[in-house]
């Protein structure tokens, strides 16, 4: 069996810098399917990855979001608004073309609806790699976890600050590609600073998983992602980008001008960290 | 026969944990508390001391006569009248318990969701009684709607928090809830108002309300001499009819009937008939019926009663449709409104909108019962926060 895209992606990652101390973190940018329109969604993905993404993590718009924050709520309620289904997000995923490895990121019910079988083999087909369901933690569903096991996509398996020590080992189990460490309680949203405590997350993560750990949930400034650098391996950023896609509405591509700065500012800064050393 | 076993959080397939990995320490925390509190006879004597001293438990099995002639000659109907507990529903029976739990996991931050309202007031109720903090999410829609509720609210001191998201109604009322939730759990008690949600919610919704089933059992065998023939409740959540269906579950010959709003047509849109009409899906953290398109998302559900109005139902009541052991109906809008004035003239009982479409299928169901047989209708609320809105809906002014 050939490895695994997302396996190989970090493989290339560890391969760049100069031995395990230098390494850089891995960029991951979120953007929601279909917003601020199709056309524009396909070209946001296209220019994260030539900006320097490491992967990307396109979200399924789900009518009852609670994980999430405002931004990302209005962005999947104006997706649906324009008739995005599942169906129409794969199109999507299978038009961007990109060289890096896709996560879609959903809810459960969009996936049941649409056949846990037929998504898990049309997702793989439109090439994507990963699954990320927010409100599908460990233990939840066996058949649903056992056909995500058997199929091509990874399971990425989110982790919070309240996750005991007991169920962490459960928690990450049948986990594949990374760990996605939700860094703060809460829903999603710009934060001002990074938890204190992230690199003790982190290193609890590590103790039980040798899958690298990304952070997510409230990092959206370079400093930010480059604090967060330090301590993992990869850095999630979702609202800002959001946000920054929106506020280019009035004028053709102006949002798509901001993202990508954004992104290129975020790419410098998850290469440019003072290396914490994985235990 | 009754209720499977929980262990695994489920009711046959339906049930289920479907929740953000956040909050599992919190449900993990809540079922520890919940089994040791059923384990501690102290905690069972306290909360029956409240309720009987605080809500007025047990409430009165009514024989309605001028009611009973209009369903069939001989027919007895019999309601159990949870509309004269403490704030005017069943809601309490189940904030009360709820409120205990949070004492005993140390949490003194309580948030709820309401619809109505009703739910949101017994919470309100409750954090008052025992000092809590309490914040109430509600839909900007819904508190326009029930602005005098609103009040009730914040006269105890709860802080009401419009939600602007979605439809505004009570499902985006639950969506923040659960918001705030993910957000504050080391220090906050979620207080679900229905059995629905993650496990342990459905089980410990349904065993605080259970109340009712056991008082009704008790009072129609002592009243009547016999079990009744049928026992109806209306079903949005499905908290009042989980409640008075369990003390009847095992007793085979009794017909169990649940009531959904069929709003304005099961042909229609607007209905909020999750069982009747919808199909499996996952909702607010448990695999249950949903009102859904075919991409899976939810749709908006409608009800004159603000109660009914919610797209999903309680994973119990799926198991138990799917097994047979309850018959689920829905009745429209009109005929909701046609049972509330009924009762209302025929015995002078203003029932809530929500527990008017349990009296309304009664009322629709002529030869369904033969004479000599006990109907008992689950009255869960009053009717007193509904009447300006009937008085709007039928252009009567006041």
């Amino acid at each position: 069996m050939s490895e695994h895209p997302i396996a190989r992606r970090w493989r290339a990652i560890r391969a760049e810098g100069g031995g395990r101390e230098r390494r850089r973190a891995a960029l991951i940018p979120y953007l929601t399917a279909g917003y601020p329109t199709p056309a524009t969604c396909i070209a946001a993905l296209r220019l994260a990855e030539a900006a320097g993404a490491d992967f990307v993590e396109v979200g399924v718009p789900f009518s009852d979001p609670l994980a999430d924050g405002p931004t990302i709520q209005r962005s999947t309620q104006a997706a649906l608004a324009q008739g995005i289904t599942v169906a129409r997000v794969l199109e999507l995923v299978g038009e961007a073309q990109l060289g890096i490895p896709i996560v879609i990121m959903t809810y459960l019910n969009p996936v049941l609806a649409y056949g846990v079988g037929r998504f898990l083999a049309d997702a793989h087909a439109a090439g994507a790699s990963g699954l990320l369901l927010t409100d599908f933690p460990a233990g939840s569903d066996s058949a649903v976890e056992e056909a995500v096991a058997a199929s091509p996509l990874a399971l990425i398996r989110l982790i919070a600050p309240t996750t005991s020590d007991a169920r962490l080992a459960q928690a990450v189990a049948g986990a594949r590609g990374f760990i996605y460490f939700i860094s703060r309680l809460g829903v999603t949203g710009a934060r001002p600073d990074v938890p204190p405590d992230l690199g003790v997350q982190v290193r609890r993560i590590r103790a039980v998983t040798s899958l690298p750990v990304a952070v997510g949930f409230g990092i959206s400034t370079p400093a930010q992602a480059a604090a967060a650098a330090r301590v993992a391996d990869g850095v999630v950023v979702g609202s800002a980008l959001v946000d920054a896609l929106r506020g280019g509405a009035g004028e053709p591509g102006a949002g798509l001008n901001v993202a990508e700065r954004l992104l290129r500012d975020l790419a410098a800064a998850v290469r440019a960290r003072g290396n914490e050393v994985p235990a | 026969m009754t209720s499977p076993p929980v262990e695994s959080g489920r009711f046959g397939p339906y049930g289920g944990r479907y929740v953000p990995e956040t909050l599992m320490a919190a449900l993990e925390d809540l079922t520890r508390v919940y089994a040791e509190a059923q384990r501690d006879p102290r905690f069972s004597a306290e909360l029956e001391a409240l309720l009987r001293d605080y809500v007025g438990r047990p409430t009165p099995l009514t024989d309605v006569p001028r009611l009973s002639a209009q369903v069939g000659a001989g027919v007895r109907v019999l309601l159990k009248r949870e509309d004269l507990n403490h704030t005017g529903a069943h809601k309490i029976n189940n904030t009360l318990g709820q409120a205990l739990l949070a004492g005993r996991m140390g949490k003194r931050r309580i948030i709820a969701e309401t619809g109505a309202g009703q739910h949101g007031v017994a919470t309100a109720t409750v954090c008052a009684r025992f000092g809590l903090e309490c914040v109430v999410y509600m839909g900007e829609e819904d508190m326009r709607r029930q602005r005098l509720n609103v009040y009730r609210m914040e006269l105890m001191g709860a802080r009401v928090v419009p939600v602007t998201s979605g439809t505004r109604t009570l499902k985006d009322a639950t969506n923040e809830a659960l918001r705030d939730w993910v957000t504050n759990v080391t220090t906050t008690h979620y207080i679900i108002g229905s059995v629905v949600g993650p496990d342990p919610f459905p089980r410990i919704v349904r065993d605080f309300q259970a109340v009712i089933g056991r008082e009704c059992r008790r009072q129609v065998l002592e009243r009547c001499g016999r079990l009744p023939r049928t026992v109806v409740a209306c079903v949005g959540g499905g908290s009042n009819a989980m409640g008075v269906f369990a003390g009847f579950l095992a007793d085979r010959d009794v017909e169990l009937v649940g009531v959904e709003a069929a709003g304005e047509g099961l042909a229609t849109e607007r209905h909020a008939a999750s069982l009747v009409r919808g199909r499996p899906g996952v909702f607010h953290g448990s695999l249950s019926y949903l009102l859904q398109d075919a991409d899976g998302q939810v749709q908006p559900a409608h009800s004159v009663s603000a109660g009914l109005d919610y797209p999903g139902v309680g994973p119990e009541h799926a198991y138990l449709k799917d097994a047979g052991r309850v018959l689920y109906e829905a009745v429209t809008d009109r005929q909701a409104l046609e049972a509330f004035a009924g009762l209302s003239r025929l015995e002078g009982i203003l029932p809530a909108l929500e527990s008017a479409h349990a009296v309304a299928w009664v009322l629709g169901q002529p030869g369904r019962w033969q004479e000599g047989e006990v109907v008992v209708v689950n009255l869960s609320g009053r009717g007193d926060k509904d009447v300006a809105l009937v008085a709007e809906l039928t252009g009567a002014a006041i």
